[in-house]
């Protein structure tokens, strides 16, 4: 069989500052198939891009320190390796598409000339071919050829994250990270820069993992699901399991508050209070303060992982063992 | 019910190097007291502009703005000053709306204190603990600065520098955007339930869908300047007749995995809304444009009741 594509497993990354320590991912594992999309989902401060950014070892230190963990590409530990192999993996293997198109692109150059950077820099070609190349790339994610020599703020938003796309994929990665690679847009053109995700992700044969707030963006382009809450993993499972069977608390207070598009609904249900401060995290369940079902086991210990049905995987005190059952009663 | 709020043919044109902006072209519409309008439409349709005429931050080019019956298109500066006092404003960014260097309740007494409105410090510390509460913020927090709090509670101190003065009618623009679903929502049911005791009335500009069906009456989508179509908010989401709004509709990504629906893709981007060609500003992008979509500019014509759309080609 086959390594597995990705496997992150126990990784702790902590932001050290002058006085205080932040807790940005706390112990997160979890595994990645060839091909699969998996989708990240949490709030601000929940430490998903946190978790991208260790996974191309571009969190910067200091003040960032990745504590203890591994992430394992293809078999190899990508936080173990010298910076030289790092830089030969890094939009080889895996590329990554960041929020804010603009301020990713370089506004000095042509957009022709930063995606023939890459491709001249991972590929044996000559420098006609890597303009071939990225022409190429430029007509696949929808850009005439023509404009191969003109600027970022020539382009649109919606251009310039196609042009941020063309970059991450020339040189077919096998595992592209998209940071909500569609927030900074309008839905009319973050539909149309999804579809095409989608179909170069599938002629490519890319792994994707999509980071988002957006649980539609999930249920339209993942096939898995974890849920991050505080640095933490909360909630993993299939696209059908999160959205027909979730479990954790936060999970469900999230599906709750969303507004919805075909029901009517008189009064929102949110979630209470906020997210604890990442610098101050408590030593039991992290959801504690907001959770409806907080029980007096909840503050005694660190919730365990229970896998409720194969492949699904919570992180709640609640859900393991029958007491769930009696609470309801 | 009465209305509070009448646009007649509104018209807000900026002039720049290219020529002139059309950034609201030819608004009409009525606003009842005690309910809401959405007004939804992608980035750069001229909905914060919108916004903004009402209120007289802007000056409008033409067109008539009506509070109570009564015209306030050209008001004098001191008019203004009292025409404020029942016209407020929420802002979308609550990290770049308030001043930093002001106390929550020092920014919350404010307003209080330019309209004279409280005779010494005790009534204006009772005033600002009672509105406090109203929006949700601990009396602890009163001498916070806006850098020590989070996005949920700025924009609670934003709604409240604008309930204080109980203002009746509010433009809300894009006050939930910036911030994460599970406050949005706390924020969305305050200022639903903050309308139903009150009775205030909202403008309410958002470029989320799900949002504005669930808090408005009535829903006016807008395409570079033109108000495309405007309905009771169900009806919308029920029948839309605009090509647009059925393309927006369709575009929006539902958190659910058992509807699969026929995507209705749109080409190209939005256009310039420098000197725009005449006809209708959406032809270049919709899939029914025809010869006369691009000579001639359609009406809004009602074609159930209450229900407003202009286009050549309305889907019925």
């Amino acid at each position: 069989m086959r390594e597995k594509l990705l496997k992150v497993s126990d990784l702790v990354v902590h932001y050290e500052l002058e006085n205080e320590v932040v807790e940005a991912v706390n112990g997160v594992s979890f595994e990645m198939d060839r091909g699969e999309t998996l989708g990240i989902v949490g709030e601000t401060g929940a430490g998903k891009t946190t978790l991208a950014l260790s996974i191309m070892r571009l969190v910067p230190e200091p003040p960032g320190r990745v504590v203890q963990g591994t992430v394992a590409l293809d078999g190899e530990n990508v936080l173990s390796m010298a910076k030289r192999e790092i830089r030969q993996i890094r939009g080889k293997k895996v590329s990554m598409i960041f929020q804010d198109p603009m301020t990713s692109l370089n506004p000095v150059q042509t957009v022709g000339n930063q995606i023939m950077e890459v491709i001249k820099l991972h590929e044996n070609c000559s420098a006609a071919e890597a303009v071939i190349r990225a022409t190429e790339m430029l007509e696949r994610v929808g850009i005439p050829g023509e404009r191969f020599n003109e600027y970022p703020h020539q382009f649109s938003g919606g251009m310039r994250q196609r042009v941020v796309i063309a970059i991450a994929l020339a040189c077919s990665p096998e595992l592209l990270i998209a940071d909500e690679p569609t927030t900074a847009l309008d839905v009319t053109i973050q539909a149309q820069i999804l579809d095409m995700m989608r179909r170069l992700k599938d002629d490519l044969n890319t792994s994707m993992i999509m980071i988002t707030h957006d649980l539609g963006v999930v249920a339209e382009t993942c096939d898995k699901v974890a849920i991050m809450y505080a640095g933490e993993l909360v909630e993993y499972g299939t696209v059908e399991q999160i959205f027909h069977r979730p479990k954790h608390p936060y999970t469900v207070g999230l599906f709750r508050s969303l507004p919805s598009l075909d029901k009517d609904v008189d009064r929102l249900q949110p979630i209470p209070g906020l997210m604890p401060d990442p610098t101050k995290l408590p030593n039991h369940c992290s959801f504690y303060d907001r959770c409806e079902e907080a029980c007096d086991d909840c503050l005694q210990r660190e919730p365990p992982v229970v896998e409720p049905e194969p492949g699904h995987t919570v992180r709640c005190c609640r859900c393991s063992g029958g007491e769930r059952r009696e609470a309801m009663e | 019910m009465s209305t509070l709020l009448e646009v007649k043919n509104l018209k807000k044109y900026f002039k720049v190097p290219a020529g002139t902006l059309h950034a609201v072209d030819d608004v009409s519409f009525q606003i009842e007291t005690g309910t809401t309008m959405g007004v939804v439409g992608e980035s750069g349709c001229g909905k914060s502009t919108l916004g903004r005429t009402l209120i007289h931050l802007l000056p409008p080019t033409e067109g008539q703005i009506l509070l109570d019956g009564k015209s306030i298109t050209n008001v004098k500066k001191r008019q203004l000053h009292t025409l404020r006092k029942n016209m407020q404003m929420i802002f979308q960014d609550p990290f770049s709306s308030l001043n930093p260097r002001m106390s929550v309740s020092q920014a919350i007494g404010e307003p209080l204190q330019i309209y004279g409105l409280v005779k010494n410090k005790q009534e204006l510390d009772r005033r600002v603990r009672e509105t406090m509460d109203t929006v949700g913020l601990a009396a602890r927090l009163a001498d916070s600065y806006p850098h020590e709090l989070d996005g949920g509670r700025r924009q609670r101190i934003g709604i409240a520098r604008a309930l204080v003065l109980q203002p009746r009618f509010i433009v809300c623009d894009e006050p939930v955007s910036a911030l994460d679903v599970s406050i949005q929502a706390q924020i969305l049911n305050l200022m639903q339930d903050l309308q139903r005791e009150n009775g205030y009335t909202y403008l309410f500009i958002t470029h989320d869908l799900s949002v504005v069906r669930h808090i408005s009456d009535e829903i006016c989508v807008m395409y570079l300047g033109k108000v495309v179509e405007h309905s009771p908010a169900k009806e919308l989401f029920q029948h839309c007749c605009h090509p647009y709004t059925k393309a927006l509709l369709s575009a929006i990504p539902i958190p659910n995995i058992d509807v699969k629906r026929e995507r209705f893709l749109l080409k190209g981007e939005i256009t310039s809304p420098i000197d725009p060609k005449p006809g209708c500003r959406f032809a270049a992008r919709c899939s029914y444009a025809t010869e006369a979509c691009r000579q001639e500019s359609p009406e809004l014509r009602e074609l159930s009741p209450n229900h407003f759309c202009a286009c050549h080609h309305p889907l019925m």
